[in-house]
């Protein structure tokens, strides 16, 4: 795939975003806020990092994305859709019965997942397993992880933080959507995660910290984690949760929650309207 | 019937209200889905005595077991899937072979989930939870036998597992209707067939007793809201008195409820069975309707199994 200019991106972040809204807006449910933190992460590497073929779902040789944190599908989807993994019209079947996009990815029913997700801490895990298969067979494959800030405190997480940098993975590439939100609240109020570089820092990795919304510092981060070798790199990206929608930013409650539609109209609005 | 609906989970959030004034020692912990399971009344009322563990299914549990060591009576919270999955062997070693005095509840059972799909609706929980040594599980039909169901588990003192769902489903037990684990209930006494139900399809298996009394089949409804310890004896019962047995549960039909009843028919007194249930497979995203149609969980399909169960009735 031909790289994007960074206005391009941006362009499309803004496509991505509308996306989400209307998704969810469809489906009557779903997450928008973690979707929207996570647009310039995934945008940048579905279209200028990440090596695949949609044409050819299965290539050996592809880079590897795996969605952690699996309620945020709609910016997964999304991004797919647009980078022609399936027709973008199908994305307002998302969560809907018989639909390929189900509410959590379901690698079973849609080509071009790497895992099925949606029980939080268990991706970086099966990242280390792809990346300890190429250093096997010899492949020069790369293996992307998205998880939540929130979905951190699952103790798998720390345990495969362990795995990765013991077995020197250094085609490992994790993201932290570091956007201080959970459920309940503030991370740092329902179980707090802090210092989080330095606990990355002293399991090994090499740790990049980043505003996970400046797609120059995104695309750079990824290009550096793809230039260090021999520890795996984890990329904190700060963010916003419900980015670029005013009324959704900061604010745990649409964490799982469907605009209706006048939310849409407004939602949509800010994203074209403004820049973001 | 015409009746209100409440999602069964809103019986925890009062249950454990009402377990708060009455006893200090009763906590609840959470592990960051406290509004969706209504831990968070408890929350509100009782902020000192509830803990959020995060997004740490493994640690909320074993922390449970330390303040039941210390004679605490810890309530602890999430999907069914997070639980009774993801915490298993906390559950097994840690909590049952000591008989540690924790209370679990799992909430989101069924593929009632909805459009959540497959990763979020707990089909196996009550599978989990009964093998365990020294568990009692208890899967209440709707929000009042829930809430009673809540206040019940904390006067055991042993291990317990709460099951609820998410939908708003039928409310029709009432307050003063009797209510103990372990004891089952007969709600529609009937002589040809007998309907033993968990959770909120025991509503669609009344309904379904009402449609087969308009076609001249008599049906016992038994509402089966302890799977552990069993009613064995009014099992064995309706299988004497009505000779045909249907289970029905929001679960997989192996290892829940009809496994149960089937192990006590099988080892006292075998008995034509069908079971009602999710047949070895995975759930997904859908409207809970389209979902109940499709994994063949309504009053229609209770309807068929008792039909079915009745043509290889023996004389
Ligand atoms: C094992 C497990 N426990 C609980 C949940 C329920 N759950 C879904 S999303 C979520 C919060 C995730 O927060 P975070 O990781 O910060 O995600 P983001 O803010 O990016 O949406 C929780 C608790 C789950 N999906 N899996
Ligand atoms: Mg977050």
């Amino acid at each position: 795939m031909v790289p994007q200019s960074n206005e391009n991106l941006q362009a499309i972040c803004k496509d991505v975003r509308a996306d989400i809204v209307k998704m969810t807006a469809a489906a009557g449910s779903g997450h928008p806020g973690g979707s929207l933190s996570s647009v310039e992460l995934l945008t940048a590497l579905y279209f200028n990092v990440l090596n695949h073929r949609p044409e050819e779902p299965n290539w050996p040789d592809r880079d590897r994305f795996i969605l952690s944190k699996g309620h945020v599908c709609p910016v997964l989807y999304s991004v797919m859709a647009r980078t022609g993994d399936f027709p973008v019209e199908e994305l307002m079947t998302l969560r809907k019965f018989g639909s390929r996009l189900q509410g959590h990815p379901n690698v079973k029913a849609l080509p071009g997942l790497e895992s099925s997700s949606g029980s939080l801490g268990q991706g970086l895990s099966i990242a280390n397993g792809l990346a300890l298969a190429a250093k096997l067979n010899n492949k020069s494959y790369r293996v992307y992880c998205l998880m939540g800030d929130g979905e951190l405190q699952e103790g798998q997480i720390w345990e495969a933080a362990m795995t990765a940098p013991h077995y020197g993975l250094d085609n490992v590439c994790a993201i932290v959507d570091y956007n201080n939100l959970q459920i309940d609240g503030k991370c740092d109020e329902v179980m707090g995660i802090n210092p989080l570089a330095k606990k990355w820092e002293s399991f090994n990795w090499h740790v990049i910290e980043i505003d996970g919304h400046d797609l120059a510092q995104v695309l750079k981060a990824y290009e550096e984690a793809a230039n260090h070798k021999e520890q795996p790199s984890v990329i904190i990206a700060h963010t916003t949760k419900g980015k670029g929608v005013s009324f959704m930013e900061n604010v745990a409650g649409w964490h799982g929650k469907a605009p209706n539609k006048e939310e849409l109209e407004k939602a949509l609005q800010e994203i074209y309207g403004g820049g973001i | 019937m015409s009746v209100k609906k409440l999602p069964n989970r809103d019986g925890y959030g009062h249950g454990l209200i009402e377990l708060g004034k009455s006893n200090p020692d009763v906590l609840v912990l959470d592990a960051d889905l406290a509004k969706s399971t209504r831990s968070d009344w408890f929350q509100k009322e009782f902020p000192d005595r509830f803990f959020d563990l995060g997004i740490a299914e493994q640690d909320m549990l074993g922390t449970a077991a330390g303040l039941a060591l210390a004679g605490k009576i810890p309530f602890v919270t999430t999907y069914g899937v997070f639980v009774a999955g993801r915490a298993w062997d906390q559950i097994r070693t840690t909590i049952c072979y000591a008989g540690i005095n924790v209370k679990i509840a799992g909430a989101h059972g069924g593929v009632s989930v909805g459009p959540d799909g497959a990763t979020h609706q707990a089909l196996e929980d009550i599978a989990l939870m009964r093998v365990l040594p020294g568990m009692t599980v208890v899967v209440p039909c709707d929000a009042i036998e829930a809430k009673k169901a809540t206040i019940s588990v904390a006067e055991i003192n042993g291990p317990c597992y709460l099951r609820f769902a998410r939908e708003a489903t039928p409310v029709f037990t009432k307050e003063e209707d009797f209510f103990q684990i372990g004891k089952a209930n007969v709600l529609n006494d009937g002589s040809d067939v007998t309907i033993i139900a968990c959770g909120p399809i025991v509503y669609e298996s009344l309904l379904a007793a009402e449609q087969l009394q308009k076609e001249g089949i008599s049906t016992r409804v038994i509402n089966m809201h302890t799977i552990k310890p069993l009613d064995e004896e009014v099992i064995l019962k309706a299988a004497l008195e009505t000779g045909a047995i249907v289970t029905a549960e929001e679960h997989q039909i192996f290892g829940g409820l009809g496994g149960a009843v089937a192990e006590v028919l099988a080892k006292n007194n075998p008995t034509p069975m069908e079971m009602i249930g999710v047949k070895d497979t995975f759930g997904e995203s859908g409207t809970p309707e389209e979902l109940a149609e499709k994994y063949e969980l309504t009053s229609n399909d209770i309807v068929k199994a008792v039909k079915n169960v009745l043509s290889r009735k023996k004389d």
